[in-house]
């Protein structure tokens, strides 16, 4: 199968941090990467330099066979890339409904009933529908979180880059939103979710990367990387220093 | 079945289908006030429909674009003498003038643009001042069109207007209520569009709007743009008028931004009832006030202070608040279809 993104060499410092060391993978048409890593990994920044919200201090993004390290996270989002942001950015003042409609209509080109219908669906689908007409900017965290999905999936991606959805969620939320999940990732979506809850993610996931300090140290099917030596330190660590 | 069987997306709401109706009857009896009211009071609204539409235009740049311009006197001044320049210099009927005024106003703002879009924040907002005076010291250099001191619409251009006085002053107001209805209509078109969809989308979150295909420089540069050629055509039925026009009343930045910063914050920005409601509110004002002199100025501050912190999104903020209510049906909304109904 064809890769749908390519990284390589991929860098992003702030100052004297690096928090994207030379990030090089790939993703193929229709498959679903996870990625965990410790807080303050780089795991947003890297969905940032995919998406084009912060642009790479060196290397290449590659997208569906072109090169989009200059393009704006704008066209890249026209050219079928969505995301779901880990700190929700709502349109504060505009209904949920409203928000559904602008990633249609901006993101996907979609107009008048057609814009119209694949929001009802998606929000049906979210589990959304009964708050269409809520304020964005009055919703609660769990809605927040459930309007970027919404969102990222009105914009009808062919890449779908999840950032931490399922934290807080009960435990029959969390069961619903992976079989949401699997559902879209069935119907052919390439989809790289960041998530710390391990269990929900390896139930979707075909692969997995773990990321520390801006670098690639693991990657490959879930369950070896999960046991591997990088990955037990990093958790060992963390529940050392906790 | 599918939620397309279920729901429905409407529009339209009940208030703004009776705010629709009261608006049209509204527009017709002061299309009549020609016939039913003095000169003054017809001078009052003629100024009042003029502030509604700088208002109108000013809310969509810093309300909606976020592009928070002191600097729109340049356009209104520009308008100003466009209509002069083009009476007298080009022969054209004032009509003419004013129609060509809305293209020399985009054309001027889009080199304008060019430059100030470089400029973030506050420094936009400078930026936007400077140019503005630069257009000042411009045009007082052209003694042709009266230099530091001004000129005055020539007779036979006034005349060509229409015959006889009365028929004059109710040309020149009709002008600005068409004016003033045209640039409502326009934006609230606009915002309606899928174009308006996205510029309000970039009003609530800039990072979220770019992230779902937004072009937000571009959307910026059009309203900036549009709204260039529109305050520029405001500019010249303002000194119609006013039949007269210096460097100094041209490009004044207190009657031509602080007031109609004034008009938009107290009304309520971002939003298109707050320039209406504000206008209201500071004609008000302005006519119960006008004994105090300077203090005048004084007490609008303070108003104007006391309204941001009471109700930081205006009176109109504080109305919706207080009854979710909207006249410009701008939004969507969604319903459930009851059963065995279509
Ligand atoms: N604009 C910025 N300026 C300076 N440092 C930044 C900026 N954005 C992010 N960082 C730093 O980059 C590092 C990586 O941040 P990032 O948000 O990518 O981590 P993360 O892996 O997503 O963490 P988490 O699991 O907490 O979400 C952090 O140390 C953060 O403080
Ligand atoms: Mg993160």
């Amino acid at each position: 199968m064809s890769e749908i993104l390519g990284l390589s060499g991929v860098c992003k410092s702030y100052g004297a941090i690096v928090v994207a060391d030379s990030l090089t993978f790939s993703l193929r048409q229709g498959e679903a990467l996870g990625v965990i890593g410790p807080n303050g990994a780089g795991k947003t920044t890297m969905f940032n330099l995919i998406t084009g919200t912060v642009a790479a201090s060196s290397g290449r993004v590659q997208y569906n066979g072109r090169d989009v390290t200059h393009d704006s996270a704008a066209k890249r989002c026209r050219a079928g890339m969505a995301r779901s942001f880990q700190v929700p950015q709502p349109f504060g003042h505009m209904t949920v409904f409203e928000n559904a409609m602008v990633a249609a209509t901006q993101g996907a080109n979609l107009k008048g009933r057609e814009a119209e219908s694949t929001c009802l669906d998606v929000l049906d689908q979210t589990g959304l529908l009964d708050k269409a007409n809520a304020v964005a900017g009055k919703l609660a965290l769990l809605d927040r979180k459930r309007l970027e999905l919404t969102r990222a999936l009105c914009a009808k991606p062919k890449l779908l880059l999840l950032d931490e959805i399922a934290g807080g969620l009960t435990e029959e939320e969390c069961h619903l939103l992976v079989e949401t999940i699997k559902a879209i990732h069935g119907t052919g979506m390439s989809i790289i979710w960041i998530e710390h809850v391990v269990h929900a993610l390896l139930k979707v996931v075909e692969r997995l990367i773990v990321i520390d300090f801006g670098k690639m140290i693991a990657e490959g099917d879930p369950a070896s990387v999960m046991e591997s030596r990088e990955v037990k330190e990093i958790y060992l660590g963390i529940e050392v220093d906790a | 079945m599918s939620v397309v069987d279920t729901h429905r997306v409407f529009r339209v709401t009940t208030a703004s289908r009776i705010a629709s109706v009261v608006g049209l009857l509204l527009l017709l009896a002061l299309a009549a006030a020609p016939w039913w009211m003095g000169r003054a009071d017809l001078r009052l609204l003629g100024e009042i429909y003029l502030y509604l539409s700088l208002a109108m235009l000013w809310n969509l740049l810093a309300g909606y674009a976020g592009l928070v311009s002191v600097g729109q006197q340049a356009y209104v001044g520009l308008g100003g003498y466009a209509l002069f320049a083009l009476t007298i210099f080009g022969g054209l009927h004032p009509f003419a003038a004013i129609g060509l005024s809305v293209v020399v106003g985009a054309l001027v703002s889009i080199p304008v643009a060019a430059l100030i879009f470089r400029l973030r924040g506050a420094y936009f907002a400078i930026g936007t001042w400077v140019i503005a005076e630069v257009f000042r010291l411009g045009f007082a250099q052209v003694s042709a069109l009266g230099g530091g001191s001004g000129i005055s619409l020539p007779v036979d251009v006034v005349r060509s207007l229409a015959d006889g006085r009365d028929a004059r002053e109710a040309t020149s107001y009709w002008l600005t209520l068409g004016c003033a209805a045209a640039v409502m209509a326009i934006a609230y078109l606009f915002l309606r569009s899928r174009n308006g969809l996205a510029l309000t989308a970039i009003r609530d979150n800039e990072l979220a709007a770019s992230s779902l295909g937004i072009d937000i420089c571009r959307s910026k540069f059009v309203v900036y743009v549009v709204v260039g050629g529109l305050t520029t055509f405001v500019g010249s039925l303002i000194f119609l008028q006013k039949l007269r026009i210096s460097p100094d009343a041209a490009f004044s930045v207190n009657d031509w931004t602080a007031y109609v910063i004034f008009i938009v914050v107290i009304g309520g920005i971002g939003s298109l009832e707050g320039p209406i409601i504000g206008t209201v509110a500071f004609f008000l004002l302005r006519e119960t006030l006008a004994d105090l002199g300077s203090i005048y100025l004084i007490v609008l501050g303070a108003i104007a202070i006391a309204v941001m912190l009471v109700a930081p999104k205006g009176l109109w903020g504080l109305v919706q608040d207080l009854t979710g209510l909207r006249l410009f049906p701008l939004g969507y909304r969604v319903e459930p279809r009851r059963a065995g109904k279509e």
